[in-house]
């Protein structure tokens, strides 16, 4: 559409003369094609005459077409050697046999493991080192998601606060990435990943006042439950529409990039969010603009009720990273270490060479998406029975770190009883804290409060001086 | 808006207005801009002082960078960022693929992290692409963080109807992006609008969208020696008074700004004295200084080429409703762009938006029709 317009709005331009006079060598390049400007061929026309200049010119984006010379043979007239032709963007390979590429290969891509379901490492070969205070930590914040989702998710059902979302079953790729990372990466979540900020430190108190919405919440009330974020750890807030935190994770990576930070940006969604035009173009940006990123896709199976069955014919996501440009990996999302491996290298990987890297980690949504749907409604019990027992990925990490003698059967009780009542603890005292004042609606929506908000704000606390009994009673005025 | 049309079928009636539409559409620098400036003061087109303005701030500050289609090897669409790859290199000037979506949120995140984005919009037709990044998240971030996370980006580029390209790339954007909390959007006129203007833009903490005009571009206009220093800065929410006057009060933003004046010309020869106000921010509105000088002429005409319904008029109309109902001498009259996707045909493309001649038939209005009612009333 731009592409169309600016031929036209071109065209349009030089007849009024509104255009300055053309100087620029891809422009006089253009003009000497002699086609007509709204001709979408003689558009690019400029960029091919002066591909070299032009390639030079940006960063290292000429490594598209390096690859696509790997192809190439200078002698091309030499029989067994491959043949191949110059085009736009490198050297192709050709062939005079008509072969469509396949929709999908015959064998999908492989899973990345590293313990199997009983938690027994595959192989001998050695993996990445995690010591005992980075694996009961893991273990631990995977316990208190737990401990997390089941008070809240009751609490939700009592009336108590609104909406939740629980993370069960994905409690490894929660821990497994946050423990990969630096607390210098910014992350930008999606809506299930609480995990990540509890491994940096956000306090359960901290989550329970955003669900209460009470005057702790350092959201100020504002984001409906389990929409937090935190600037002091660098978690991005949460945003609803879906992929949204995509092409916005690539500007913050471009900011790391410009900052030559030690650092990069890591961005979580689930397989629904791979069908929006945002995630398309998130990924295209990336590669392009070679930043430092780590896509974690949480493939769960469900996008709310629409099964991966009907939201791809691709096998799976990885397989889009490349299509993109964008080395790739598939993960067994349900086992933590695997998934702690696989991020740490790609983090390395995006922060050593500057470019994205994206992986998939598949698992499995045993709760429902939020408390809004019931999803035993939509696929079979039994197959969510499977998930939380065969294959939990809680109780495979638990029999790893067990088997080292890095946690027992008394710890685990003592934990999960003390976790436990933690939580309830929050819940109470955030229920009887006061909520957010009445002026935290008018604050933030700029940088400084103009005055027609502040007019409005008087207007509205005079109101309720005037009228108490119109108006809640826990709502605190504030001066 | 049918009502418009009808009177425009009147006048061309009536008026035997030959030529006037073509002439009037490329319209020529205005001499009483001039007012308030010395004899020493340069000319310089809207282009060339968005494409300073850029310069001045991208030297100033290097969180600044600018973001678009071809704003950097072909130098910018309509050439406001000439030079500036030269100047900054492909880190600050960044070429895209063609994705609004993309690069819309590719800044919103680099402004979450600190960097100061120019977005530009080959047109604001193209941000219907990318709209959810500007109201989802830009607008909004500040407020869902609770002020954790400000977002200093500019979107910025033509808007509003150019000429002979049809419904999809014809159309003003100031009302549907005036009603989001959060944005604070920007209408330039001059030279010195643009300017000042975009600097105040880029200097500010939170995402303004910044409304240019196409056919404005190769513009001149009298710039002062003050507003071509670079720390030349206009306050953002503040609208100018661009001609004094004590019979009729004119709103109007970008292009429609000339029109007005050259409206007030018109009917200053028929001894009625017309203040022409320039609104240069949709949001915040200057109500202040609108509603001051309704006070004062107590007969109000807006202009813009949006769509009348829910447009910048109605909001105008409702705040001198709200706040100097009792001064109206007269009804308000609007003028606003046809209720009609933009017809592509020259004839009726001018049909579809406001001429000078409804601007000078709607002033007459309402001062006419307030003059007998006085008589009858004494």
């Amino acid at each position: 559409m731009a592409l169309w317009l600016a031929g036209m709005i071109r065209g349009a331009s030089y007849y009024k003369k509104t255009l300055i006079s053309i100087t620029t060598r891809s422009s006089r390049a253009f003009a000497s094609s002699g086609a007509r400007d709204a001709d979408k061929g003689s558009f690019r026309t400029p960029y091919m005459a002066s591909a070299t200049a032009f390639i030079s010119r940006r960063f290292r984006s000429s490594v598209a077409g390096q690859q696509l010379d790997h192809f190439s043979s200078h002698d091309d007239e030499d029989k067994g050697q491959v043949r191949t032709l110059d085009f736009p963007g490198g050297r192709v390979p050709y062939t005079s046999e008509m072969r469509f590429l396949p929709g999908s290969s015959e064998n999908r891509v492989e899973c990345y493991r590293v313990l199997d379901d009983d938690g027994y490492p595959l192989s001998s070969t050695p993996f990445q080192h995690i010591d005992k205070e980075v694996a009961v930590k893991m273990y631990r914040g995977m316990v208190t998601l737990q401990a997390m989702d089941t008070v809240i998710y009751e609490a939700q059902r009592q009336g108590r606060i609104s909406f939740y979302m629980t993370s069960y079953g994905e409690e490894a790729v929660n821990l497994g990435s946050a423990a990969a990372l630096s607390s210098d990466d910014i992350v930008l979540p999606q809506y299930r990943e609480p995990g990540v900020m509890l491994w940096r430190g956000f306090e359960l108190q901290e989550f329970v006042n955003q669900f209460f919405g009470n005057k702790n919440d350092i959201g100020k009330g504002r984001q409906m439950p389990t929409h937090y974020g935190s600037n002091k750890h660098n978690v991005i807030t949460i945003s609803a529409p879906l992929a949204t935190q995509l092409p916005q994770a690539v500007g913050a990576a471009y900011s790391i990039k410009m900052d030559k930070k030690d650092a990069c940006v890591v961005t979580y969604f689930g397989d629904g969010c791979s069908s929006e035009g945002d995630f398309h173009a998130s990924l295209n940006f990336a590669a392009v603009m070679e930043v430092p990123i780590v896509y974690i896709c949480r493939n769960n199976g469900w996008a709310i009720s629409t099964p991966v069955t009907d939201q791809f014919r691709s096998d799976g996501i990885v397989v889009k990273g490349q299509a993109y440009g964008i080395p790739s990996i598939r993960v067994d999302g349900n086992d933590a270490l695997a998934v702690y491996n696989a991020v740490g290298a790609a983090r390395k990987v995006a922060i050593n060479e500057q470019r994205p890297v994206l992986v998939e980690a598949l698992t499995y949504r045993v709760g429902h998406h939020s408390t809004s749907d019931d999803s035993t409604k939509y696929r079979p019990i039994d197959e969510i029975e499977h998930w939380k027992t065969a294959r939990n990925p809680v109780s495979i990490f638990r029999n790893w770190v067990q088997r080292r003698s890095w946690w027992s059967d008394k710890q685990e009780s003592d934990f999960r009883a003390h976790i436990r009542k933690q939580v309830i603890h929050a819940v109470q005292v955030a229920e009887k804290t006061e909520k957010s004042p009445v002026g935290s609606i008018f604050c933030d929506v700029y940088e400084n409060v103009p005055p027609n908000l502040m007019e409005q704000e008087k207007l509205l606390k005079e109101t309720i001086r005037r009228y108490p009994q119109d108006f809640p009673k826990d709502v605190p005025l504030g001066n | 808006m049918l009502g418009i049309l009808r009177q425009k079928a009147g006048g061309a009636m009536g008026l035997s207005s030959q030529g006037l539409g073509n002439h009037f559409l490329s319209l020529r620098p205005l001499t009483p801009a001039l007012r308030n400036y010395t004899s020493a003061v340069k000319e310089m087109t809207v282009r060339d002082a968005l494409n300073s303005a850029l310069d001045e701030e991208m030297a100033a500050d290097p969180n600044v960078f600018v973001m678009g289609e071809e704003v950097g090897e072909y130098q910018g669409a309509y050439k406001i960022t000439k030079g500036l790859l030269d100047k900054y290199g492909p880190e600050r000037v960044v070429d895209t693929p063609i994705t609004e979506a993309g690069f819309a949120g590719i800044g919103v995140g680099s402004a979450y992290h600190g960097l100061r984005p120019v977005i530009e919009f080959m047109t604001f037709n193209f941000s219907m692409q990318a709209i959810d990044h500007i109201i989802n998240s830009a607008a909004k971030s500040n407020y869902m963080s609770a002020g954790q996370i400000n977002v200093p980006i500019v979107f910025r580029g033509p808007n509003g109807p150019a000429a002979g390209v049809g419904a999809q790339h014809s159309q003003c954007y100031g009302a549907w992006y005036g009603s989001v909390p959060g944005l604070k959007v920007l209408v330039p006129y001059s030279s010195e609008d643009a300017r000042g203007l975009l600097k105040a833009a880029i200097r500010d903490p939170d995402p303004v969208v910044f409304l240019e005009n196409e056919l404005l571009y190769g513009e001149s206009f009298p710039v002062s020696a003050e507003a071509l220093d670079s720390s030349f800065c206009l306050p953002i929410g503040k609208a100018k008074i661009e001609r004094e006057g004590k019979d009729i009060t004119i709103t109007a933003f970008s292009k429609m700004v000339g029109y007005a004046l050259k409206a007030a010309e018109i009917l200053e020869k028929e001894g009625i004295n017309a203040e022409v106000i320039n609104l240069r921010s949709i949001r915040p509105l200057d109500r202040a200084t609108i509603n001051a000088s309704v006070r004062k002429t107590n007969r109000l005409v807006t202009v813009e080429e949006g769509f009348p319904q829910h447009g910048i008029g109605a909001e105008i109309c409702a705040s001198v409703v709200e706040d100097s109902f009792g001064y109206l001498d007269a009804p308000v009259e609007r003028i606003a762009g046809a209720d009609v996707p933009t017809p592509y045909a020259a004839n009726l493309e001018r049909m579809a938006f406001p001429q000078i001649e409804d601007i000078v038939r709607a002033a007459k209005r309402a001062c006419y029709r307030s003059a007998p009612m006085a008589a009858t009333a004494s």
